[in-house]
């Protein structure tokens, strides 16, 4: 191969084709699009967490200035809309099905949290709704807020019908051999652990664009999705009754999603019924604050965490119990995440012959909680990694070493976890070894006295955590309550010329596909990395696809990929036989090029290309002409990243700010196709971790007043909050995909709380702190160290 | 509606506007550059960061009526022709953009901190950055960006 193209194949860190439009301010984002004579919308939202609406005026805001028209719940009623709608339901433990209360687009009777959809007004400009909606007259019978997970089950019911605010009430595992384990045990290890609910914060802020084109009665919306396919079927078939061949998505550059743009919201719904409706497009851009107030967060669980050790140390049973906030509505992904993306994860990377959980996921006056990067395995993964501390101290053992000897050991692979998952091949030692070679943790002590002597405490922390990713066969999701499939499409169109478009259904807000993807196309057919183009985020280019999330994109759309490629090398040697007038096997493709096996007769693959198109000398009794490729790659199992990621702190006791100080993690994603972004999925997703652990939180006040609204509250990462980040991998290759890849994106975000929340209480551990909650803010922080020392002085 | 006057990427442009308008308004809406983001409504971001008169300011908190006479410079304008200025090409080496939301921010803030000093240190350039919210690159690669943008333009 030539060496240029060789330096555009799998594992080159090839630097981005999509850079160039983002870097010249050419990206094209969904509030940069514009519609002539469109009208602009805002949503009034709910200023009260509960409360029966008694009766909305809009009269005076009719005849504000520029006004065209206002919309409310009995509107959506009159059309008989739906509806989101909610793709995994798991069965409660008694056997029936969750509660699934209907979510109107815009609430009629009754509103359910801060910043539920009250009424959408229709203006000529966006100042002009946005002054007419003070005009509306609201009348509201407040009822007392519930926004206590502990506490919400034993309150009046928010939605009708529900019984105890419960969603669902699940389990999973044996509570059988749990309890004989506890039974049996040496030590019994008791952990209280409360997840902090977080908000994704996707830089773009969601926005639509929606238009109607009477001609030939269709509609258009541009969108801020993660999966614009996905949006089309909820959309047309669940909420407004549209043919999905009359409803065109498209998502074009969309500025990061994190799980906040995997959902339809209702602002989206309302963009495309309007456009009918009022006969003009209908654009809506959200602020920060409608963000915050609109945009599922994250996370947000309490557990009670039970560990069994036998006399040797080892793990021999696990019970969590866990209360997941899932919010006012139940989000498209609500169920799952705390659930088959939670629960399954609970083994960890440990050999656990005995696990039990049993999940709530309850009803409050707050913003709808879903999947956020991680989607349930950061949660599994802190509950987990920090148990695992707290047992390593209460059995004397350093945490490393206790985690090595509950490993599952490299030679038990596929190794069938007492959860449901089979991880099909991995091996933790050496990834463990690695990182604490990297961040010299042998001599960690000597760094610790040295801190101790500037007045500092400075503490170490270890996370080796273990995700389920390249999301899934279809059948086990199927199995599981889950109502969609989750395969990945894939065209590889070559045209005449031999330029190569590749229509993948999974979509890219930052992941690099664009070059990821085409690596994959130089890979396989010796091309020019500019001569591959990747298509993705629009519905009428592209097969129909399930989207990005879950780390999925190289992993199942790959994948797909993989094999459409195939498809077409194959066709190419049919054809190459019939121009080189050879058999079939004695055909071989390489480097570009299709060569009679032992000749110097070949044809390139750009030749092939042409015959395809210019069939004058073609195999017409065995193919038919062209050169496009579908395929369609249901996974056979989850892909199973796993690693160490290793934190050091330094504390200034005097006022509780933690530095980060050190960050080393090895990484075992299985064969990687650009290093570079792999490296660069790694740092961000750590910066997310690290935001959860020390800065962040969605805090809500007794009324259910988000007090975290806007980012002077809600305190975002910033670059002075890091070190450089270490970050290194090692290759086990995925057993069962062509490609040998596991996924990258979630992993730092869901590695990384634990190892530095372990690393903050190691620090303070001689001060006799036992444990500090997310965020570990300086406040926080002091206040523990006061409180530990009161205590020691009594 | 007054008359503004300003200078935009090297040309005069000439415009009647409401008074009430924000520069990142005009500029995304009246000239139709929509390389300058906004990405909250608190001045925190910096996805809207401009230069006027060479220095970066967040276009999201001054009125453009306020820039009567001034040489606005945004993202569309710091490459010569279609040779990208060194801190385009310095992020682009580095992979120091994800998604590209906070990037034009990052970059027009990153250009002024390095001309203004071009032998940061790296505790200078995530200070100097603190004023731009990224979510997608955990900063690490931004800062490896401006320090090699820093030797490309003579540090």
């Amino acid at each position: 191969m030539p060496e240029g193209i060789a330096s555009q194949g799998i594992g080159a860190s090839v630097r981005r084709k999509e850079d160039r439009r983002f870097l010249i301010g050419k990206g094209k984002y969904t509030d940069d699009i514009n519609r002539a004579g469109q009208l602009h919308v805002y949503f009034l939202r709910s200023p009260v967490a509960f409360a029966d609406i008694v009766s909305i005026d809009k009269e005076r805001a009719e005849k504000a200035s520029g006004v065209i028209a206002i919309l409310t719940g009995e509107d959506v009623a009159a059309d008989n809309l739906g509806g989101p709608i909610c793709g995994w339901a798991p069965t409660n433990k008694d056997g029936s099905a969750p509660s699934e209360p209907p979510h109107p687009i815009l609430a009629n009777g009754r509103v359910r949290y801060v910043g539920d959809h009250v009424a959408a007004v229709f203006a000529e400009t966006l100042e002009e709704a946005t002054s007419a909606a003070e005009l509306i007259d609201v009348v509201y019978s407040e009822m007392p807020a519930i926004t206590d997970l502990k506490t919400a089950m034993d309150q009046p019911q928010i939605h009708d019908g529900m019984e105890q605010n419960t969603y669902f009430d699940w389990e999973l595992g044996n509570e059988a051999a749990v309890n004989d384990a506890f039974d049996r045990a040496e030590t019994i290890v008791n952990v209280h652990i409360r997840n902090n609910r977080v908000i994704p914060n996707a830089m773009e802020p969601r926005a639509a664009v929606a238009e109607y084109d009477k001609g030939d009665a269709r509609y258009t919306l541009f969108t801020t999705s993660q999966n614009p396919q996905l949006t089309r079927l909820v959309i047309g078939a669940f909420m407004l009754n549209i043919p999905e061949s009359k409803l065109r998505v498209v998502a074009p550059d969309v500025g990061g999603g994190f799980g906040s743009k995997i959902y339809v919201y209702p602002e989206e719904a309302v963009c495309v019924w309007a456009s009918k409706k009022l006969g003009r497009a209908i654009k809506w851009t959200a602020d920060r604050t409608q963000a915050f107030l609109g945009d599922a967060h994250g996370r947000d669980h309490i557990s009670e965490v039970k560990l069994a050790l036998d006399k040797n140390k080892k793990i021999i049973g696990l019970r969590v119990d866990t209360l997941a906030n899932l919010g006012a509505y139940l989000s498209a992904f609500a169920m799952v995440t705390p659930t088959y993306l939670h629960g399954t994860l609970l083994s960890g990377v440990y050999d656990i012959p005995a696990i039990y959980t049993n999940v709530k996921g309850i009803c409050t006056n707050t913003v709808n909680v879903d999947a956020y990067r991680g989607a349930g395995r950061p949660e599994a993964t802190y509950l987990l990694e920090r148990t695992m501390d707290v047992a390593a101290k209460q059995v004397g053992m350093d945490p490393a070493e206790f985690r090595r000897l509950n490993f599952i050991p490299k030679d038990a692979f596929p190794y069938q976890t007492a959860l449901a998952l089979q991880y099909d091949v991995g091996d933790y030692e050496p990834l463990l070894d690695r990182a604490m070679a990297m961040i010299d943790y042998k001599n960690f002590e000597s760094r610790r006295a040295k801190s101790a002597k500037d007045g500092k405490c400075r503490g170490i922390g270890i996370s080796t955590y273990i995700e389920a990713c390249g999301i899934a066969p279809s059948a086990v999701v199927g199995a599981l309550g889950g109502r969609v499939g989750l395969y990945e499409s894939a065209i590889v169109r070559v045209e005449p010329t031999g330029t190569i478009s590749v229509l993948t259904g999974t979509h890219s807000h930052g992941q690099g596909h664009d070059t990821t993807f085409a690596q994959l196309v130089c890979d396989k057919l010796g091309v020019d990395i500019e001569a591959v183009e990747i298509v993705h985020g629009d519905s009428d280019r592209t097969a129909f696809g399930m989207g990005t999330y879950g780390s999925r994109s190289l992993a199942v759309g790959g994948t797909a990929i993989s094999k459409a490629l195939d498809k077409v090398i194959a066709k190419g040697k049919i054809i190459a036989a019939h121009m080189l007038e050879a058999d079939d096997a004695d055909i071989e493709f390489k480097d570009g090029k299709f060569t009679v096996a032992g000749t110097d007769r070949e044809k390139s693959f750009g030749e092939i290309a042409l015959s395809a198109y210019v069939p004058h000398n073609f195999p017409h009794d065995r193919l038919e002409p062209g050169l496009e490729e579908t395929a369609f790659y249901d996974p056979a199992n989850f892909t199973y990243p796993a690693g160490t990621h290793i934190a050091e702190v330094e504390i200034d006791p005097s006022t509780g700010v933690v530095e980060l100080v050190d960050w080393v993690c090895c990484d075992d994603f299985g064969n990687l196709i650009n290093p570079m972004v792999v490296e660069g999925q790694v740092h961000g997703g750590i910066a997310q971790g690290v935001g959860q652990a020390l800065y962040e939180e969605a805090a809500y006040d007794d009324n259910g007043q988000l007090l975290s609204a806007s980012y002077m509250d809600y305190c975002m990462p910033r670059a002075d909050n890091f070190p450089s980040l270490k970050v290194q991998n090692l290759v086990t290759a995925c057993t069962h995909n062509d490609l040998g890849v596991k996924g990258c994106g979630e992993a730092g975000a869901i590695a990384s709380p634990p190892a530095l929340i372990n690393a903050v209480v190691n620090a303070l551990s001689p001060l006799g702190v036992t444990d500090i909650t997310m965020p570990a803010t300086p406040e926080k922080v002091w206040r523990a160290i006061q409180d530990a020392q009161t205590k020691a002085a009594e | 509606m007054p008359t503004v006057a300003m200078k935009v990427n090297g040309a005069n442009v000439v415009h009647d506007i409401p008074d009430n308008t924000l520069l990142v308004s005009f500029l995304r809406e009246t000239m139709g550059l929509t390389g300058t983001h906004v990405g909250c409504d608190t001045s925190q971001c910096g996805a809207c960061i401009v230069h006027v008169n060479g220095e970066s300011i967040k276009s999201c908190s001054i009125l453009a009526a306020q820039l009567d006479g001034a040489d606005v410079t945004t993202i569309e304008g710091i490459a010569n022709g279609d040779e990208l200025h060194p801190m385009q090409q310095a992020f682009h080496e580095n992979h120091g953009l994800q998604c590209g939301f906070c990037t034009p921010g990052m970059v027009m803030s990153a250009i002024e901190l390095v001309e203004k000093n071009k032998n940061l240190s790296e505790r200078e350039i995530r200070e100097g950055l603190e004023g731009n919210i990224c979510r997608c690159t955990g900063y690490h690669n931004i800062v490896k960006s401006v320090q090699d943008a820093a030797t490309r333009m003579g540090g």
